[in-house]
């Protein structure tokens, strides 16, 4: 659930919530007063045009970037080191290290303080998740863009974290690819991990997303359930985004510029 | 030019008859460089990967300085290290003026800055890629370290290399902390310029052959090792 609205039925403390998160870089204000609150479990897509601080915020959000002002409350206290460990984040582009399969897995459960059996065992799970068993010894840099990243999201769950952040993990990937790793990311949500992703996909919007988000010049233009924010958007920007149009801020109420298909 | 031929084939013959002076003055070479090599490497490669990954103050200061120092004129690293190894200097009672130890120490200091210097390039690139998903794995300070230089391994190596490049041929520091004594301090680059203003050309062209025999089998082990790597997508 975003800006503001509460959790329907549970009434339960969400996860993350961040309140009035600023970012001022070189005077250019990038995000301006988000509010977010993102609950237990759910699964939120972020939609925008390029540049409307969808990155921006996930960072924000994971902890990678400080914030000008705001507060960023994990469980309803401020969050910390502690609370970024229950975090994982996938990026658009697999960030592996220069080792096998089973040793990138093995290294990032041994920042968890995983050791000796627990973590094989661990690491075998994982792999047989991700169905990458078979190339576990490969160095992890001559797998496939789709393996790659099946990889990357494999070692993100492997830490059993309580929320995942996406930024557009397939955004580069064939359908095949893309839906093995949808796959694993509703896997993760049928365990209970709560799901942020940034996409530009509609359609992958609709197959990941409960709620949605729409963000617009560093600030949420709407948000609602995501069927709602896409079939019928009530926000200018959004809107266009819908026609594949470029928005662009009317000095006085001027109506969507006309812009290429995205 | 006849003479230059007459002295390649001599010394071609001295190694082949595998002199034992020739193999003492090598032997002597490769244990100190290679010490030397090894102790740059343990100093240069954690300094110059924190310098090159980590945030503090005083590190562009730092940078600045290795980078400076990676052209440290050899006789003045001799002069420095004589002086400190010398009776009357603070390290005098230690009595390792002319001898080996002094010799390694002196290519270390010139060593170390080149290595730092080198590794602090390979790490920042190398960083700059891992960065963000070591900051939301919240790797530590010093497994991000262990992790940055075991990853950057091959790039290393090739840093590695460039410092035994520069000890092996080094000639103006070792031979003013070492002083080129027969069997005790004397190796091939002091040699050659020994045997060369003796007019003894066939040692001294003897040496140079094996010099840049040993350059040439160095690098080319590297660069295999290297090319096996970049296909393994490990470097």
């Amino acid at each position: 659930m975003l800006d503001g609205q509460t959790d329907a039925g549970s009434g339960a403390e969400p996860l993350l919530q961040a309140c009035g998160l600023t970012l001022t870089i070189g005077g250019q204000v990038l995000i301006d007063g988000l509010d977010v609150s993102i609950a237990r479990g759910r699964r939120t897509v972020i939609l925008g045009a390029n540049g409307s601080g969808k990155s921006l915020m996930l960072r924000l959000l994971h902890g990678l970037i400080p914030p000008s002002g705001g507060e960023i409350l994990w469980q309803g206290r401020p969050a910390d080191p502690v609370a970024q460990r229950a975090q994982a984040m996938v990026f658009q582009r697999p960030v592996l290290l220069r080792r096998s399969v089973r040793a990138n897995l093995r290294f990032a459960l041994g920042v968890h303080g995983l050791r000796g059996r627990e973590r094989d065992h661990r690491v075998d799970q994982v792999l047989e998740m991700a169905r990458l068993t078979d190339l576990a010894a490969r160095p992890a840099r001559v797998l496939s863009g789709g393996e790659q990243q099946r990889l990357a999201v494999a070692r993100a769950l492997a830490m059993s974290p309580r929320l995942l952040f996406l930024d557009e993990p397939t955004a580069s990937l064939d359908p095949a690819s893309t839906q093995a790793v949808e796959d694993l990311i509703l896997q993760a949500d049928a365990d209970g991990v709560a799901i942020v992703m940034v996409t530009h996909d509609a359609g992958q919007a609709r197959r990941i997303g409960q709620e949605a988000a729409f963000l617009h010049a560093g600030q949420v233009a709407e948000s609602g359930p995501v069927a709602d924010v896409l079939d019928a958007p009530k926000s200018r920007p959004a809107q266009a985004w819908r026609d594949g149009q470029i928005y662009i801020e009317p000095a006085e109420e001027k109506a969507p510029v006309q812009g290429k298909k995205a | 030019m006849d003479s230059f031929w007459s002295a390649l084939g001599d010394a071609i013959g001295l190694i082949l008859a595998w002199d034992s002076d020739l193999i003492e003055i090598i032997g002597l070479s490769l244990r100190v460089t290679l010490t030397a090599v090894l102790l740059a490497c343990l100093i240069g490669l954690p300094l110059g990967a924190a310098v090159g990954a980590l945030r503090f103050p005083g590190r562009g200061v730092i940078a600045v300085s290795l980078n400076a120092l990676m052209g440290l004129p050899p006789v003045v690293v001799g002069l420095t290290v004589y002086l400190l190894l010398s009776t009357s200097g603070p390290l005098g009672p230690l009595q390792l003026l002319y001898t080996p130890t002094a010799m390694i120490i002196a290519q270390t200091v010139l060593v170390t800055p080149i290595v730092a210097a080198l590794t602090r390039q390979v790490i920042a690139d190398l960083n700059a890629e891992y960065a963000e998903q070591f900051a939301s794995l919240g790797v530590r300070r010093g497994a991000r370290l262990a992790a940055l230089i075991w990853d950057a391994r091959f790039g290393l190596l090739t840093v590695a290399l460039a410092g035994f490049g520069r000890a092996v041929a080094e000639v103006g520091a070792v031979i003013i902390v070492g002083g080129n004594i027969n069997h005790v301090t004397r190796v091939m680059t002091t040699a050659i310029a020994l045997e060369t203003s003796k007019g003894n050309l066939q040692l001294a062209l003897a040496l140079g052959v094996v010099l840049l025999g040993i350059a040439v089998l160095v690098n080319a082990g590297v660069m295999a090792l290297r090319s096996s790597a970049v296909r393994a997508a490990y470097a």
